[in-house]
């Protein structure tokens, strides 16, 4: 089968890729546009570490073919930081010890983002719901709700 | 061994009747794609069984709901997200709801769909259980026109269905008759989240003076199909709710699935699980549980 190309926003910047239809998204953000941010758990939609957002809602790269994305937003974990600052949200993990090996980190981090939007002072059970999807094997997870309740409080400005 | 990614091809016609006319042109090649959360763990395990595949994300008239007076209707594409998020659902099918809220995890739920999940056939599906309790009935469109079947007849066997090879889902239809109606939804699975569950047993049931009216019993993980429990809803109906009526029916429930042991459980756990959700919902209908 052939390729086709493309066309994809991602991180605000314009791309075009020439690529088969049925590519996973994970492997043309990595490959092909060169962002290794987003990391391969499992491969197959349960441990969360290849979670991107598509036009503002966070999904499992691995299991999405890039035709189905074409001309969509994407945001990677590279697109978080503004003007050389980190994102609260990651300044938070970095402070608190949310990120220990680092693999669920990217994922991790896009996931809590996604949950501080819609429950900005998140109670313990929103924290678990909201990152139901994305496992950790080093920290025990208490560290990763420290840093959402305290991105959450960065952010609100308190 | 991984997929070989240029073996397959996918296209994303943008209207009904260019996905229909490829579909129909050569029946069982091209194989209908939703949100993929599925055919996608397939794909990348090498077992997807197909190499053609059409993408149905991009057909508007698959999405949304639309409300008349007597029923509630369900694009196919609806997502588990959509379906948490809509005030009709949340009031008057809270089961499906609540189903929606425990499939996968949030990533899965945005991009995973009730047309998708039903297509997909698996005895374990979330959804399953509480469509049927609500006596859900589905639309089915081919080149040779759209035809209407009940939910309950959809699932003809492990992992197979009703539908004719050149058909695909388009909307899913529910009667807005709950009103009065005690709800009752539960999964067991090994965690809340992400779990493929070991049993789901769905209640729905109108009482009149300690009488039961009407009741839908369904479940799912316990045969090689979800399935209404009509045999245990015979036992009840018409009848007074009391405990020998709730012994009655924990017997006829017992006997009326078909468990096995897989991976994710044992057929007598999962017979005893079953036993103890119907005890757990038929008490809550007494009057002083």
């Amino acid at each position: 089968m052939g390729k086709v190309r493309i066309d994809l926003r991602v991180n605000g910047s314009a791309k075009t890729v020439d690529t088969y239809p049925m590519a996973r998204l994970l492997d043309v953000l990595r490959e092909q546009i060169g962002l290794t941010g987003t990391k391969e758990g499992c491969g197959e939609g349960e441990c969360g570490a290849c979670s991107v957002l598509v036009n503002g809602e966070l999904v499992n790269s691995c299991l999405v073919p890039v035709l189905q994305v074409a001309g969509c937003e994407i945001l990677t974990v590279e697109g978080l930081a503004e003007n050389g600052q980190l994102h609260p949200m990651q300044q938070a993990f970095a402070e608190t010890g949310g990120a220990q090996c680092g693999i669920c980190t990217p994922g991790m981090i896009l996931a809590a983002c996604v949950l501080l939007k819609r429950f900005p002072c998140p109670t313990d059970r929103q924290i678990r719901d909201g990152l139901a999807g994305n496992l950790c094997r080093c920290t025990g997870y208490q560290k990763i709700f420290d840093a959402v309740r305290e991105a959450g409080r960065a952010m609100a400005g308190t | 061994m991984r997929a070989y990614v240029p073996d397959y091809d996918l296209v994303a016609p943008d209207n009904l009747s260019e996905t229909l006319r490829l579909i129909s042109r050569e029946p069982g090649v091209w194989r209908p794609i939703a949100g993929g959360t599925d055919l996608m763990v397939l794909f990348e395990a090498g077992k997807l069984p197909y190499q053609k595949l059409v993408s149905l994300a991009r057909i508007a008239d698959l999405r949304g709901f639309t409300a008349s007076e007597s029923h509630v209707t369900l694009g196919a594409l609806t997502t588990y997200t959509d379906m948490q998020r809509s005030e009709v659902m949340q009031r008057e099918f809270p089961l499906l709801v609540k189903a929606a809220s425990w499939t996968g995890a949030v990533a899965t739920q945005n991009r995973g769909t009730l047309g998708g999940n039903i297509a997909n056939a698996s005895p374990a599906a979330d959804s399953s259980p509480a469509l049927l309790v609500y006596d859900a009935e589905i639309q089915l469109l081919s080149e040779r026109g759209p035809r209407w079947m009940n939910y309950w007849e959809f699932h003809t066997g492990y992992k197979t269905t009703a539908m004719h090879l050149d058909e695909i889902i388009a909307c899913i239809s529910l009667p807005r008759t709950t009103t009065g109606c005690a709800q009752y939804l539960r999964k067991v699975g090994t965690r809340g989240a992400q779990a493929i569950s070991k049993v789901a047993l769905a209640g729905l049931a109108k009482m009149n003076a300690g009488k039961v009216e009407h009741i839908r019993l369904a479940i799912g993980s316990v045969a090689p199909v979800p399935f209404l429990c009509v045999e245990t809803e015979g036992v009840l109906t018409g009848r007074r709710l009391d405990r020998e009526a709730i012994g009655e029916a924990k017997e006829q429930i017992a006997a009326e699935i078909a468990p096995i042991d897989d991976i994710r459980s044992t057929a007598d756990y999962r017979r005893r699980v079953t036993v103890n959700l119907l005890e757990e919902f038929l008490e809550s209908l007494l009057p002083n549980p």
